[in-house]
Order: C-alpha cells, then sequence, then structure tokens
C-alpha cells in the first residue's frame, strides 16, 4: 500500500477530488460479519431494501433488484429487517454463499 | 410527489452518493442523503460542515459524493452555503453559469443546534436560495457521543453521564425546528429516517420555493443511542409513533402535522429500547423521570396540534 | 488623475476596479468604511458583485471560501478582532488554495478593548498561509489591492492575500492618490480562471476533504509550495505595475538611504514615512542612517533582507505589537536572515506605537541614538512607553 501513495508534487490542488472516487478506493465488503442473502422467488421488487440500504449495495439494473454488490455491503441487516417477505436473510459471513 | 420507484429510477440514472464512505454498518445518514438527492430533479451543489458525515465520506483521496460537494469546518455550513449561492447569482448575472442549479446541506444536530446556529440563522435571515437538512442523531456522536442540545433529557451522553447524583442530561433539547421558523422562512419542517417517502416528498414540496428551506431529520444512531446495528429504522418509526418527533412541516407559516398516531403509545415504548435510556429503568427515582419525560413529549405534542389549530390554511384565509 | 481620498476609499476603488463575483463583508472599525462603499457600489449597481451581509467575521472568510470554491472572484475586509474571528476559516481558506484577497485595517487586539492601530491582528495571521503585503501610504494600499489580486489568482499561487494598511493612520486619512482608469486596471488584474468550480455540476468534485496521516504531511507541503511561489510572482506583477504606472516599486523591501548607512530601522506600514523624516534629519547632521521598509512580509524576504542589511552596524527592528514571551515577531524574521550572513549587524528590538500611540520622530530618533552603543541582547527595548 505504501508505495502506491503520492508525492506532495503529484496532489491535486487544494485536495481536490473527482466526485465519487471513493468507490473504487474503499471495499467496505471486508467489514461484513454477517452478509444478507437474497431469496429472488420471494422478492416483490417493492425497493424497500434499496431505499434503505446505507452503503447503495442493492444493485438495481433497468429498475429491478437484482442482487447484492459484496464489495460494499458491510453487512448490517437494515435491507433484512426491513424486507416485508423475507426475501432477505442473514447469515454468518463465513458459511454465507453468494446468493448468485 | 416522488415515488419510491421515481427514486430508484432517478438513482439508476445518476449515482448522487456512492458507496465506499466509511461510515458505521447501519448508519442512518445516508439513507437520508439519498433520499434527498434523489428528491431534487436537476443539478445541485451539497456542502456539509465537519462530522460523521463529512469526514467518513471524504477521506482524500476519495469521496462518496457524486454531486459537486464542499466541507469547510464545523460551524460554517450555513455560511458556506450562502457563499456558494452567492456565487451562482453573480455568475448567472455575468452568464457564465446558464443552468438552475439548488444548494442542500447536510449537517448534523453539533454543526447545526450548537457551533452553527449562528451561521445558520444568518443565511436563514439574508434568504439565500438553499435547502438545510439536519441529520439530527441527538448528540455528538463524530466525537464520541458527547451531549448537544439536540440530546433529549435523560439520555446517557459522554459528557451528560449517568452519575451518582445526575441521572444523564438534565434539560430538555432545545427546539431548533421552531427556531427556523420564527426567520419567516418559506419552508420549515420534521422528517425521520424511518419515513424516507414522506422526506423526499418533502424536500420536493420545499424546493418549491425560493429562498431558505430546513428539515430537522431524525436520524438514528445505533452507536451513540445503543441500539442494535439493524435498529434504525424501527428505532424512528417508535419515536414518530410515540409522538416523540412529530413529523411535521410549516409553509408559509401555515402548520400541518403530516402524520398523527392513532395509538397513544407511552414514550416508555421507545426509551425502553435504548441503552442511553436504561439507567431510568434501573434508578429508584426512574418512574418519575420517566412520568416527566412524557410530560414534555405531551406538551410540545399539544403545543403543536395548538399552534395546527391556531396557524392552518384556512384559519390564515378566514 | 489626481485624487484626494481616504486609505478606504482608496481600497474600495481598487475593489471597484476588480469587480469581484461575491464581497462578503462584516463591519469593524477601523475597517467599515471598506464595507460601506463597496454596499453603495452594489445598490448603486455600478458593479455586478453579489454583497453577502454576513453577521461575522468568521461566515465574512466561510462565505468567501464558498464563492471561491464555486468558481468565484472573491474579496472581504476586516481588523482586528475580526481577523481573529475569521483565523480559523483564513488557514482552511489557505489550505484549499483559493485565491480571496483581503484588506486588514490593522488594529491592536483585545483586551484591552482599543480600536486603533497595532500590527497584533497581522501578526496573528502571519502563520495562516496567506501572503502579506504592508502599505505605508494611501496609494500604496490602492496599488498593492491591484497586485495582490493578481498575485493571489497566479495559477502557481491560489492561496490568500491581505494587504495590511494602518488603522485611522491610514484607512481614516485623506491623501493624495492617483487611481488607475478603470480599463487599465482591469485590464492589468484580467479575467479571473476558475478552478474545479463547484457550479461545474457535470465535472463534480469534492473541496475540503479529510486527510489522515498518510496524506495530511504531502497536502501540507504542497500549500508551502504554494507560499514559496509568491516571491517570483511578486517581482513579476510588481514589475508589470511599475512600467504601467512609472511607480518606483521594485522588490519585496524598499531600502531608504541605506545604502551607506551605519545605522537603520526595519519597520512596517506607515512608520516607514516617520522613519524617513528621522532619518532626513539626521543625514542633514552627517549622521550615516537609513530605513528597510518590508512590503512582503509573508513569505519572508529572507536573502533580500540579509543583503540589504549586511554591511550595516547597528540594526533596530521595531515591532508594533508583542509576541509575548518571545522577542518580536519581525526582529525574529530579521534575526533569521541574518543567520546565514558573514557580515552581521548587531541588532535590538523595540516594541512601540501600540494601540494607537502616536509614532513620532522622536521616538526613531531616540531609536537611532540608542543603538549607538548598543550591544547584542535578547532583551526588548521600548519606544513611546512611560515606565
Amino acid at each position: 500500500m505504501a508505495d502506491e501513495l503520492k508525492g506532495w508534487k503529484d496532489l491535486p490542488l487544494g485536495g481536490v477530488v473527482p466526485g465519487g472516487a471513493a468507490r473504487e478506493l474503499n471495499k467496505t465488503g471486508s467489514w461484513r460479519a454477517e452478509r444478507p442473502i437474497w431469496n429472488e422467488e420471494k422478492c416483490i421488487q417493492c425497493f424497500q431494501c434499496w431505499l434503505h440500504c446505507p452503503d447503495d449495495s442493492i444493485v438495481l439494473t433497468a429498475g429491478k433488484m437484482t442482487g447484492i454488490d459484496y464489495d460494499h455491503c458491510k453487512g448490517c441487516g437494515l435491507c433484512a429487517a426491513i424486507c416485508p417477505k423475507d426475501a432477505l436473510e442473514m447469515v454468518p459471513e463465513r458459511e454465507g454463499t453468494c446468493a448468485k | 410527489m416522488p415515488s419510491i420507484k421515481t427514486l430508484a429510477q432517478r438513482e439508476e440514472a445518476g449515482v448522487r452518493f456512492t458507496s465506499g464512505h466509511t461510515l458505521c454498518a447501519g448508519c442512518a445518514e445516508p439513507l437520508v442523503v439519498r433520499a434527498v438527492l434523489n428528491a431534487i430533479e436537476g443539478p445541485v451543489v451539497a456542502a456539509s460542515p465537519t462530522g460523521c458525515l463529512e469526514v467518513a465520506t471524504s477521506r482524500f483521496p476519495g469521496t462518496a459524493w457524486n454531486v459537486p460537494w464542499v466541507h469547510v469546518a464545523f460551524e460554517n455550513a450555513a455560511a458556506v452555503i450562502s457563499g456558494v449561492e452567492a456565487a451562482y447569482k453573480a455568475l448567472t448575472k455575468t452568464g457564465a453559469v446558464k443552468r438552475r442549479i439548488r444548494f442542500v446541506v447536510f449537517g448534523g444536530d453539533g454543526g447545526t443546534y450548537d457551533i452553527g446556529l449562528q451561521a445558520l440563522s444568518g443565511a436563514l435571515e439574508r434568504g439565500h436560495d438553499f435547502l438545510y437538512v439536519c441529520l439530527n442523531n441527538e448528540a455528538y456522536m463524530n466525537t464520541g457521543v458527547q451531549r448537544s442540545s439536540a440530546t433529549p433529557r435523560c439520555a446517557s451522553a459522554t459528557t451528560s453521564p449517568v452519575g451518582e447524583e445526575i441521572p444523564g442530561k438534565p434539560q430538555d433539547r432545545k427546539d431548533l425546528t421552531e427556531i427556523v421558523v420564527a426567520h419567516h422562512v418559506p419552508y420549515a419542517g420534521q422528517a425521520a429516517v424511518s419515513n424516507l417517502v414522506d422526506l423526499a416528498n418533502k424536500v420536493e414540496r420545499a424546493m418549491k420555493y425560493e429562498g431558505p428551506k430546513f428539515l430537522n431529520v431524525l436520524t438514528t444512531c445505533p452507536l451513540g443511542w445503543r441500539t442494535p446495528r439493524d435498529s434504525a429504522i424501527t428505532q424512528a418509526k417508535l419515536a414518530v409513533e410515540t409522538r416523540y418527533w412529530p413529523l411535521y412541516e410549516v409553509i408559509e407559516g401555515v402548520y400541518k402535522i403530516n402524520y398523527k398516531p392513532k395509538e397513544n403509545v407511552p414514550v416508555e415504548e421507545w426509551l425502553k429500547t435504548q441503552g442511553r435510556f436504561r439507567h431510568l429503568f434501573r434508578n429508584p427515582n426512574g418512574k418519575e423521570l420517566i412520568a416527566e419525560f412524557q410530560a414534555s413529549v405531551d406538551q410540545h405534542w399539544n403545543e403543536l396540534l395548538r399552534k395546527e389549530k391556531c396557524l392552518s390554511g384556512a384559519e390564515s384565509q378566514g | 488623475m489626481r485624487k484626494v481620498m481616504t486609505g478606504h476609499k482608496a481600497v474600495a476603488e481598487a475593489m471597484r476596479q476588480i469587480e469581484p463575483d461575491v464581497v462578503a463583508v462584516y463591519p469593524i472599525t477601523p475597517q467599515s468604511e471598506i464595507a460601506e462603499y463597496y454596499a453603495q457600489y452594489v445598490h448603486d449597481g455600478i458593479v455586478h458583485s453579489e454583497l453577502v451581509p454576513v453577521e461575522s467575521e468568521h461566515s465574512a472568510m466561510s462565505a468567501c471560501v464558498g464563492a471561491a470554491a464555486a468558481g468565484a472572484r472573491v474579496m472581504t475586509a476586516t481588523s482586528s478582532q475580526g481577523l481573529a474571528l475569521m483565523v480559523e476559516v483564513l488557514y482552511i481558506a489557505a489550505g484549499m488554495r483559493l485565491p480571496i484577497v483581503m484588506a486588514l485595517a490593522n488594529r491592536s487586539l483585545s483586551a484591552p478593548i482599543n480600536i486603533h492601530c497595532d500590527h497584533a491582528d497581522a501578526y496573528l495571521a502571519r502563520d495562516a498561509g496567506a501572503f502579506q503585503i504592508f502599505c505605508e501610504s494611501a496609494q500604496e494600499a490602492y496599488d498593492y489591492t491591484l497586485i495582490a489580486q493578481r498575485i493571489a489568482e497566479h495559477e502557481k499561487v491560489r492561496i490568500p492575500g491581505i494587504v495590511n494598511l494602518d488603522g485611522f493612520t491610514l484607512t481614516h486619512t485623506s491623501q493624495v492618490v492617483e487611481p488607475l482608469e478603470d480599463e487599465r486596471a482591469k485590464k492589468f488584474v484580467g479575467p479571473f480562471k476558475a478552478l474545479f468550480p463547484l457550479l461545474d455540476v457535470d465535472h463534480p468534485v469534492s473541496w475540503g476533504t479529510f486527510a489522515m496521516p498518510d496524506y495530511y504531511f504531502e497536502l501540507k507541503r504542497a500549500q508551502a509550495a504554494a507560499i514559496e511561489e509568491v516571491a517570483g510572482v511578486f517581482l513579476e506583477v510588481q514589475r508589470a505595475y511599475a512600467s504601467l504606472t512609472g511607480r518606483r516599486y521594485a522588490g519585496f523591501i524598499e531600502p531608504y538611504r541605506l545604502d551607506d548607512a551605519e545605522r537603520a530601522v526595519v519597520v512596517l506600514g506607515s512608520t516607514a514615512g516617520t522613519a524617513k523624516v528621522a532619518v532626513d534629519q539626521l543625514r542633514e547632521k552627517g549622521e550615516k542612517v537609513g530605513v528597510l521598509k518590508v512590503w512582503l512580509y509573508r513569505p519572508f524576504p529572507y536573502a533580500e533582507v540579509a543583503r540589504a542589511l549586511g554591511h550595516v552596524k547597528q540594526v533596530a527592528v521595531l515591532d508594533r505589537a508583542f509576541s509575548f514571551g518571545a522577542m518580536g515577531a519581525l526582529y525574529n524574521d530579521v534575526a533569521a536572515a541574518l543567520v546565514p550572513s558573514e557580515r552581521r549587524p548587531v541588532l535590538s528590538n523595540y516594541i512601540y506605537g501600540l494601540g494607537g500611540r502616536d509614532v513620532t520622530v522622536e521616538q526613531i530618533l531616540q531609536a537611532f541614538a540608542e543603538v549607538k552603543t548598543a550591544r547584542p541582547t535578547t532583551g526588548l527595548r521600548y519606544l513611546g512607553l512611560r515606565e
């Protein structure tokens, strides 16, 4: 990591950074102790999980919920708590498997 | 009125606040930020004072903001957005800026109720065209859960701890929303993270007005409130159901309570779920303290009912 | 065309010609008239500027930072306690590399409260990361306001700049000033080029990011490089201004009868005028004395000061503020400048003129007389102080 850090002559004026740069830099999925597993069959596409995800990790594709961004999902469980159809289940990370 | 699908479509078309921020797992702040940004149509520039949201979203060389965003210090976000908005007006005059741009501040309760109150009052009085959203989690969470003037009475915070003599915070919270209303701004209101579509609708209504607009949003902090990681929404919902946190708005001086709970849920139901109030259920004087808390909630709620009655649209027209 | 005007009016005229997009300002004696003149320009519609009549100096600088990050040309003005209140944000403006130019009507700091001139406010801001210029006259205040704007906005610099003018002595007295015609002044300052403006909504950026120990040091080193660049840019802009106006501005310092001087005083601001009168009187008696006036206080011109003073035997550095518990701030700079020199004068440090105490020719004569026999010391001496 240290050798990726830039020297002072290569830094942007005043520490200004381009919008949205954190997404690539910080893969907060590594924080997760529990992972949400999505059951597509139970899902009614109500988007409550999307609305209540603090980490923008409910993936929408062409107006449909299509999965979970495990690179950034911190495993907080808000999606599972809000889901009206129990289509999201929190499982311990070690035993978890990707829904896809 | 933006539905959840509309908000989702807008985010799919262009995400305004990305993942990769380092707010705690289960933090409610991003929900408010996304709902507000997705509720505003067209270009928007945001500002934040120092706080959890600022620190966790803007660690150099990253940022979770995908709209133009600026942070300067703790006490001055309203002054900063005043400058941004003044620049917009001047550069619109010269023709350098041609598009309609909206301005929004996201500040915590410390940066809004306390250290930033003077700057906020100044910006409201000068009439800048901006929306100020207070992400009210009721204490200085970024520095370690110290009490603020938004902290409710009896809450245990690190500078209002539960001691042998004094059981948590002795004072009531400040009623900032009403302080803002007293500036006669076109729009002021309260929302909660449990009612995000209501929040988005309020933002849409507010943004129809030129001038200062203010939303005080109860934004649960599981860490500071000492509640489970996945409890942000249920906690805020209970605050609304117990009338601790009324959802209401004041549009051009007209009061409207957006939600009146049908059941009379005692505030104790909300208090007992949070670690910061746990002492009330162990303290020999706990019953008395809870009764005082309830009386304070009732007084505030009844005041609001009276204001709604006296300052309703019908009254003002009659 | 020559006109009679106060220092306030001279600064306000320069501001009118610069015509910033945003002026955010809060009243304080002895700065208020600058704000008042500018408010009149805005309300008369003769400038396109947006005036933000803020509720404090803290908000004045905060609004300036917001406006500058948004992409606007921005100016403000303050004094004394006002600067003390805004200094937190001045550091931030410098760290964010925003070219905000402000007039500082130099005034003492409380307590006790006092509205009159000294340099405590300028010293308070000396480590903030803004460049600082001191003016001797209303003419200089006008000229250096235009010059400072062009320096601040130079692509190599992009930091705030402070133009110091002594409170009351310069702000409130009427002097002959020869301003440029509007078109020439505007052409000299040139158009403002915004960098990464917030209002460029198609290219979103974040300003005021948070740096951990992995990047803070490098970002501050880059900021230090920006103020180092001021020196070269100052000379370039000053030269352009001198050739445009014929004024004798050349360099960071102005030596007066210093070439063969055996004794000298080093001063900032309007005291230079008084010191020149004292020097003329002593020269008539055949005494070899001179004045070194420092125009560019930050970044401090160490090499030039050392060169100018190398041949002098006795130097009195005059500080118009305490740096409590230490020698005067200007003295420390001059001493540091002379450390690498082979030839070093004996330095004495005088504190004078605090809280608007009259600065007289007699005081300067006293300093020249005393330093004749001064030995190297680290004690402070005083001018115009009752024991």
